[in-house]
């Protein structure tokens, strides 16, 4: 990209002002740290000049907006064209109070829904399981059947409005009932658009809500894939996620080699399915963390996306362009949080946000300040969102396209982060894919090693976290926190009595064996069977029970 | 379940047998953030305890079975879903239930500070809310928690 010769005289400049540097920086008494570090731990030098990125190859490893690699953006003309979706995650208590929720984000310009299940739904019990005990509606909604889906998006259009659904081991049976609702209200199944999360193996690297062991899981992927394929072509069919690893104390390399060695076992369990690449891997999307070390996390998102159009392209072998772009959803970090001085988790936040904006993000959550201590207040949710709307509308932000694309420090950033979550890929193949690493608890193993490291570091003071290592306060601020309608759970139960109680007893019996029947037939694809019990009222609970049958029930090794 | 150091130390004093101090990690309820837990259980350890984590997802039933067969002394739960207010009453329902008042009860996780004197009314020992240090938990431990024999 440069001339040898010069480069070669700004690298013997830099190294006689590092010299000239270390020197002066003695005289003055030494300097702030020891080492300097992000906070995943990667050395930071103190300059950075074009010398440390002369391999780089413009067109070859940058390239243009919207054209391969895409490090620099998915779309030709970035968020001049088209704005990031504003999509806050949202759900608490019955379908009734996060509906009113839902409708309120959307009349303060929210626009996209993202949808918070409570812990029974994630897990495939419903709300009168002893197993829900104490747990219904706490950290997210409870949707037990059809009916609670239809209270959910009640006067929401589905076919205008685009929904995420954060689920995954149930996310099969939850996307029935999110079709049955559509169908109720009119919408045709081919004018949807949205994400269900749909990532299984996230969740036994990191997230934890998991149903069924990883073989029977990857199958019900694949038959979501292949259904969507056919019958919901613009539904995103599988967010692969980084957001949870990350949040489960991974470092940044750890969550960009850990997602995509992920989305890899996801397109090889589709190609082995016999669905070809090119029909499915363009409703692929992807969902990363914005953690608080602000270069960092922009170099993970050009890195990612210049990784998975190689994957794509080289290993796979697909052959249409939207096949080879990785297009991503982002939240910032709710373990940046702090629970000391809650107000500062506003700052924290923007910047996060900002990261995620210079990263090229097409989709953002900005956290609300109080989600370390409870559910986000309407009051701390309206100041998340204004967040990414001033981030858009003042600060100039989202003008040009990849504004910190040639950055020397940026550049060498994106190319060492792809080095390194090259090199976990590369162990993990050896493992036979990231099914087998899991089983081995290979990625769960790494990612409490850097937890516990990353804990020390804080401990220790060496990592700062300003009101809670430094700066503390005498006194601590109390902001107001959402509590749960304590009558949820007895009024939600009720409800999902009545609605076995009023359905067809002998078709919801008939959709719950056809769909036991399926589950012993690898070749029968699930989702039909789902769908229809969804129609008959089963509930998601025996829906996951009839597949327990067969498929078993995952459980957790209890590594540490 | 994964125990770790579960060596017997040898017999001190006047042929009284002494044993390390035990403890139970447990994750009752639904909810997977198990960070804190881990991160509590290894630095535990790492401070010589003998340490049983239960893993995830674990009703009051399963922790207080674990912890009479593992014989501990305490039992630390990290809750994180909100349903702290029925899980930590529950255990400790269930300690008295099997005579095992004895065994310790403390926890953490996202837990308002307005919860934490009931939770200490009801019995739990000493409740820790984000911000608490591997060293105030492993301080703890070490000077509240003592072998039973």
């Amino acid at each position: 990209m440069y001339d040898r010769k010069k480069l070669s005289a700004i690298a013997s400049g830099r190294r006689r002002w590092q010299e000239d540097f270390a020197k002066r920086a003695a005289v003055a008494n030494g300097e702030r740290k020891k080492r300097y570090a992000t906070i995943s731990g990667e050395e930071i030098l103190p300059l950075y000049t074009p010398d440390m990125t002369q391999d780089l190859d413009y067109s070859g490893e940058l390239g243009f907006p919207g054209s391969y690699p895409f490090t620099r953006g998915v779309q030709a003309t970035m968020y001049r064209g088209k704005v990031w979706t504003m999509r806050q995650f949202a759900g608490y208590g019955s379908a009734e109070d996060t509906n009113k929720r839902f409708r309120f984000l959307l009349s303060q310009g929210q626009t996209g829904l993202s949808t918070a299940f409570h812990f029974p739904t994630l897990m495939g019990y419903d709300s009168d399981s002893p197993r829900a005990r104490g747990e219904v509606g706490v950290c997210g909604v409870a949707v037990d059947s059809l009916k609670d889906m239809e209270i959910l998006f009640d006067r929401i259009p589905l076919d205008r409005i685009t929904t995420s659904m954060t689920i995954n081991g149930p996310a099969a049976m939850v996307f029935a009932m999110y079709l049955a609702a559509a169908e109720k209200q009119g919408a045709p199944f081919d004018r949807l658009s949205g994400t269900i999360q749909n990532d299984i193996l996230k969740e036994y690297i990191a997230q934890h809500s998991w149903v069924f062991p990883p073989d029977p899981s990857m199958r019900i992927i694949t038959d979501v894939l292949a259904y969507c394929t056919e019958r919901v072509p613009k539904w995103n069919t599988i967010s692969i996620s980084g957001y949870h690893i990350r949040e489960a104390g991974s470092t940044a390399v750890q969550e960009l080699a850990f997602t995509l060695a992920d989305g890899i076992a996801y397109v090889r369990a589709g190609i082995e399915a016999g669905i070809p690449v090119d029909r499915f891997a363009p409703r692929l999307s992807f969902f990363f963390n914005a953690h608080i070390d602000f270069f960092e996390e922009i170099a993970k998102y050009r890195a990612a996306r210049r990784m998975w159009a190689r994957i794509m392209r080289e290993r796979f072998r697909a052959r249409e362009e939207d096949s080879w772009k990785l297009r991503f959803h982002t939240q910032t970090a709710g373990c940046s949080l702090t629970a000391q001085q809650p107000m500062n988790n506003i700052v924290r936040v923007a910047v996060e946000a900002l990261a995620g904006v210079l990263g090229g993000t097409q989709s953002l959550h900005t956290n609300s300040m109080d989600e370390t201590l409870a559910l986000p207040t309407e009051e701390a949710a309206r100041i998340a969102l204004r967040t990414q709307q001033i981030l858009l509308e003042e600060c100039g932000v989202a003008n040009a396209i990849d504004p910190l694309g040639g950055s020397f420090f940026v550049e060498r950033l994106t190319c060492e982060m792809e080095k390194k979550a090259l090199e976990y890929i590369r162990k993990i193949d050896e493992m036979g894919g990231m099914v087998e690493a899991v089983k081995k608890g290979y990625p769960q193993r790494e990612i409490a090693d850097a937890a516990y490291a990353f804990q020390k570091r804080v401990d220790s003071g060496e990592f700062r976290i300003v009101g809670l290592n430094a700066y503390k306060g005498e006194e601590e601020q109390a902001i107001p926190l959402l509590r749960v309608d304590p009558g949820v759970e007895k009024r939600q139960i009720a409800r999902t009595r009545e609605v076995r109680r009023k359905r067809s007893a002998r078709r919801a019996a008939a959709a719950v064996a056809a769909l036991g029947d399926a589950a012993r037939d690898p070749k029968e694809n699930l989702m039909p069977r789902l769908v229809d019990a969804a129609r008959e009222y089963v509930t998601l609970g025996e829906m996951c029970d009839a597949l327990r049958e067969t498929f078993g029930e995952y459980r957790d090794p209890g590594l540490f | 379940m994964a125990t770790a150091g579960r060596k017997k130390s040898g017999a001190a004093g006047r042929g009284k047998p002494v044993r390390k101090v035990r403890i139970l990690i447990g994750k009752p309820g639904l909810d997977g953030h198990d960070r804190g837990a881990k991160i509590i259980a290894r630095a535990l350890r790492d401070a010589g305890v003998e340490v049983v984590y239960t893993g995830l997802h674990q009703t009051p039933e399963m922790i207080v079975n674990a912890a009479m067969q593992e014989d501990v002394d305490a039992i630390g739960l990290s809750v994180l879903s909100g349903a702290h207010e029925h899980l930590f009453p529950e255990v400790l329902k269930l300690l008295k239930k099997r005579k095992m008042d004895n065994v310790v009860l403390f926890g953490g996780g996202i837990i308002p500070d307005e919860d934490i004197p009931g939770l200490l009314r009801k019995g739990v020992d000493r409740v820790f809310t984000p911000g608490a240090t591997m060293r105030e938990i492993v301080d703890y431990v070490n000077g509240r928690i003592s072998p039973r024999r």
